[in-house]
């Protein structure tokens, strides 16, 4: 039996960085809102306390943080001859879980896209022509330009005290700042974090080839800041426990961290925990949602009407719910028709790996996002015509951490076991150093998500199954950008280095990033894209959906900082249009 | 004395259990929902006898880690760094019954792409592959087990193990050396709270300061050794005499 419960004006499905924002902004305009979470509450002092929190096992390698394949998992498969099989442990993405979503455990990268990124089929066929265009590749526009989502990066920047330094700052170039960024109307708010020793021999190795290395902006914080809510975030420690961890020093930008203190305390606002979205519930007409029905962790089943149904949670889930819910048309590859699960990408990650006498790089000494980085070779910045692929990203030293298990490299032909690795392992911790490539990936005809037709999940559902492998286009790009690398890391003179392109076929087995990307995508018309420029849903004008599940393909960086900005212009939208007039914000 | 004893006893046991009861849905309004202690810090592994692996089991398993990773004059090897006891504390807790994993079927092999379809837990993984390995190796080497075998002889079979020559009745041998080799390293390196990384025998090796927060002072110290000893989440020995 599920309980009727009474109507609010606002439901949020998951309470993660696109929740938080959301919610935040619905209860200063008044409005009654609940906010549903699959995961648990969870909060600094608690849960990530500095005595217990820097533990490699626990965090990295038993995922505590994550959510639980045996909760809610996919099914994968390269490509469609072939039997999608669940995905029983985690691998390549790490779906996030509970309070704060992925913005707990995240390294806190937090850039811009380009200006050209978000008309990119426009750029590249008016730069290119059509030729340069792989027949099966399904990039489009994005209905919005960067200059829109200008003040929408700034409010994510100075919510989150991203610091950093401007490269553009209204068109005037700036001196080591990324002068490859669009323009922007302010500085960072805070200076950029200090450097280590890898990261400042890279830029000195880039800056001598003629790059313009800059540092990496990070949401962990260079100095203590006040941001506009009135929550204080402290400087961060470098203390090499950021990704897969929560922050024990405040000193990640998270929704706890920059939020939840100010939002709790409203009146007007509830979260219910261990509570699981089932569905979305259409009325008759199929064009409205009621609300949504969910069970919580007794099984008990509830249903929680409302005027606004904003679906917050991690990108994959998203449309997982669309597809379970029926809204909009499903997607077919075959014909190419069908919306919900199209254009679903990722992200094309490298490295290259440096061996080194007399150095010691102290890999510990880290932060999730400190670096420094060039973005030469990011998106349309460099000339593709003659290159025989489109898209790019940055590549730079960065020094997340020097946990030993992650970090403990060998130099490729050496045994992974046995004497010669032990004496490997303790040569090279300290003086071996990783540089990495961060690139886009466009999206293909055959990379889509649909229903799995065989496996469920505990409450019954079908589970979703993606279809993906990578493309020779983003193979041959990670080709390219390696090497470029490669070159400068050669300057920072090491013995012996290895040079690890992105190989395909794309597996789900070894970690890459968790920046999964599309499947319920935006733009200007509701033939090729589920949500218009506003997040709102084509098919029912009185849903939202945020995050990354918006993105027609993705870019050549870490993609938090876009999916913040979206959220703040679209919640800017449903306070100052919708509200006001309730009803499809653009006409189709 | 005594009583305050006790009173730390019954501490961790209402704190052991209260880890066991599954967290329950609730409703949060109107302020942080802090309370003091409220997280769940790692339970310290309790020394003693193997939990999970039967004496013979153990054995193996021992001079299995202790070839993955040998002994040499500067640092213990796998075995004396409390590898095997880890991996028996693993197998006995969570991991080994893969709470975490999804685990319902069908079951089906894949590609390799498509990652671990087993129906087995890793406990179950362990116990089939030692008792396969047992049974190879009394049949090919004389009737020997796997720990009475000269290095070498050691060597020869974790390398067919490595590279899949060696087939064992119902075992996937190079997804369980696989297995074996990560769970020895996560031994050797994880935070000696859980059993393995001895006298933190595994951070000193490479030079890893451990559980520490803060390394504001040394960041811009480029190319210097970090001068500070490595620390667990309990600490040092040296501050817990006696413990």
């Amino acid at each position: 039996m599920t309980r009727k419960l009474p109507p609010v004006d606002a439901v949020i499905v998951g309470l993660g960085w696109t929740g938080s924002i959301l919610a935040e902004a619905l209860t200063r305009a008044g409005l009654n809102v609940v906010a549903i979470e699959r995961g648990p509450w969870r909060d600094t002092s608690t849960d990530f306390p500095t005595t217990y929190a820097q533990d490699e096992l626990r965090y990295r390698i038993r995922h505590e943080l994550f959510l639980r394949p045996a909760q809610e998992t996919m099914t994968f498969r390269n490509k469609t001859s072939e039997t999608a099989l669940p995905i029983r442990h985690w691998g390549s993405f790490m779906p996030p879980n509970g309070v704060g979503g992925g913005g707990v455990h995240w390294n806190a990268e937090t850039w811009r896209f380009l200006p050209s990124d978000f008309r990119l089929k426009t750029h590249l066929t008016e730069r290119y022509g059509n030729s340069i265009l792989p027949p099966d590749m399904t990039i489009q526009d994005w209905g919005i330009t960067f200059d829109e989502l200008e003040p929408y990066y700034d409010r994510f920047e100075y919510l989150c005290g991203t610091s950093g330094k401007a490269g553009n700052l209204k068109g005037a170039k700036q001196a080591n700042g990324n002068p490859w960024e669009g323009p922007r109307s302010r500085d960072y708010p805070n200076p950029p974090q200090r450097q280590p020793y890898g990261p400042t021999l890279f830029a000195e190795a880039a800056k001598e080839m003629g790059y313009s290395p800059f540092p990496q902006p990070s949401g962990n914080l260079s100095q203590a800041y006040t941001n506009p809510l009135g929550v204080t975030l402290g400087p961060c420690t470098y203390c090499g426990f950021c990704e897969w961890f929560g922050c024990g020093n405040y000193s990640k930008a998270s929704p706890q961290t920059t939020i939840l203190p100010v939002l709790l305390r409203r009146t007007n606002f509830e979260a219910r925990t261990l509570c699981e979205v089932l569905r979305i519930d259409l009325d008759g007409s199929g064009k409205r949602a009621r609300g949504v029905t969910y069970a919580d962790s007794s099984g008990e089943m509830f249903e929680q009407p409302a005027e606004l149904v904003l679906l917050c949670a991690f990108q994959l889930f998203n449309v997982h719910l669309l597809l379970l819910s029926g809204i909009g048309k499903p997607y077919d590859p075959n014909t190419g028709e069908g919306i919900i699960g199209k254009n679903y990408s990722y992200q094309v990650t490298s490295s290259v790996d440096a061996y080194f006498d007399q150095k010691n790089f102290n890999p510990f000494v880290a932060s999730g996002s400190i670096g420094m980085c060039i973005d030469e070779f990011n998106g349309d910045n460099f000339d593709h015509s003659k290159l025989g692929f489109v898209g790019g990203g940055y590549m730079g030293a960065v020094q997340t951490n020097g946990r030993p298990l992650e970090t403990v490299r060998v130099p490729k032909g050496t045994p992974q076991w046995g004497a010669a690795w032990k004496q490997a392992a303790a040569k090279y911790y300290l003086s071996s150093y990783q540089a990495v490539t961060h690139g886009s990936c466009y999206s293909y005809r055959d990379a889509y998500c649909d229903l799995d037709p065989i496996y469920t999940d505990s409450f019954g559902r079908k589970l979703m199954r993606i279809t993906f492998d990578f493309h020779q286009n983003e193979l041959k790009m990670s080709e390219y950008l390696t090497d470029r690398l490669a070159e400068i890391v050669q300057k920072m003179g090491p013995h012996h280095i290895d040079k690890k392109p992105r190989t395909g076929p794309y597996t789900i087995t070894d970690y890459q990033t968790t920046h999964t990307c599309g499947g319920a995508i935006m733009g200007t018309d509701p033939t090729t894209s589920a949500l218009n420029r506003y997040l709102q849903s084509w098919d029912v004008s009185n849903l939202f959906v945020m995050g990354a599940t918006a993105f027609p393909q993705n870019a050549g960086y870490n993609p938090t900082g876009t999916v913040g900005a979206l959220a703040f212009w679209s919640a800017d939208t449903i306070v100052n249009r919708y509200l006001k007039d309730p009803g499809p914000l653009v006409r189709s | 004395m005594a009583t305050h004893r006790r009173s730390v006893l019954a501490g961790s046991l209402a704190s052991f259990l209260l880890s066991l009861v599954p967290a329950r849905a609730r409703t949060i309004a109107g302020k942080l929902p802090w309370h003091p202690s409220a997280g769940i810090p790692p339970a310290q592994t309790r020394p003693g006898g193997w939990e999970f692996f039967t004496a013979e089991e153990g054995a193996t398993v021992e001079a299995l880690v202790d070839r993955l990773i040998p002994p040499d004059p500067k640092f213990a090897g796998g075995k004396d760094a409390g590898c095997a006891v880890f991996i028996d504390r693993q197998l006995a807790g969570p991991y080994g019954s893969a709470q975490r994993l999804y685990m319902r079927g069908p079951f089906q092999d894949g590609t390799p792409q498509q990652g671990m379809q087993s129906s087995k837990t890793p406990a179950e993984q362990y116990r089939a592959a030692l008792a396969a390995l047992d049974k190879h190796c009394r049949a090919t080497q004389s009737g020997k087990a796997f720990a009475a075998l000269a290095d070498e002889d050691k060597d020869k079979i974790i390398g067919a193990l490595e590279d899949g020559s060696l087939e064992l009745e119902g075992v996937r041998t190079p997804q369980f050396f696989d297995q074996l080799l990560q769970n020895t390293k996560e031994g050797f390196f994880a935070d000696p709270i859980y059993g393995g990384n001895r006298d933190m025998v595994g951070w000193k090796m490479i030079g890893f300061p451990g559980a520490r927060y803060d390394y504001r002072d040394w960041v811009e110290r480029h190319n210097e050794p970090y001068p500070l000893p490595p620390v667990g989440i309990q600490g040092r020995p040296e501050w817990t005499p006696g413990g």
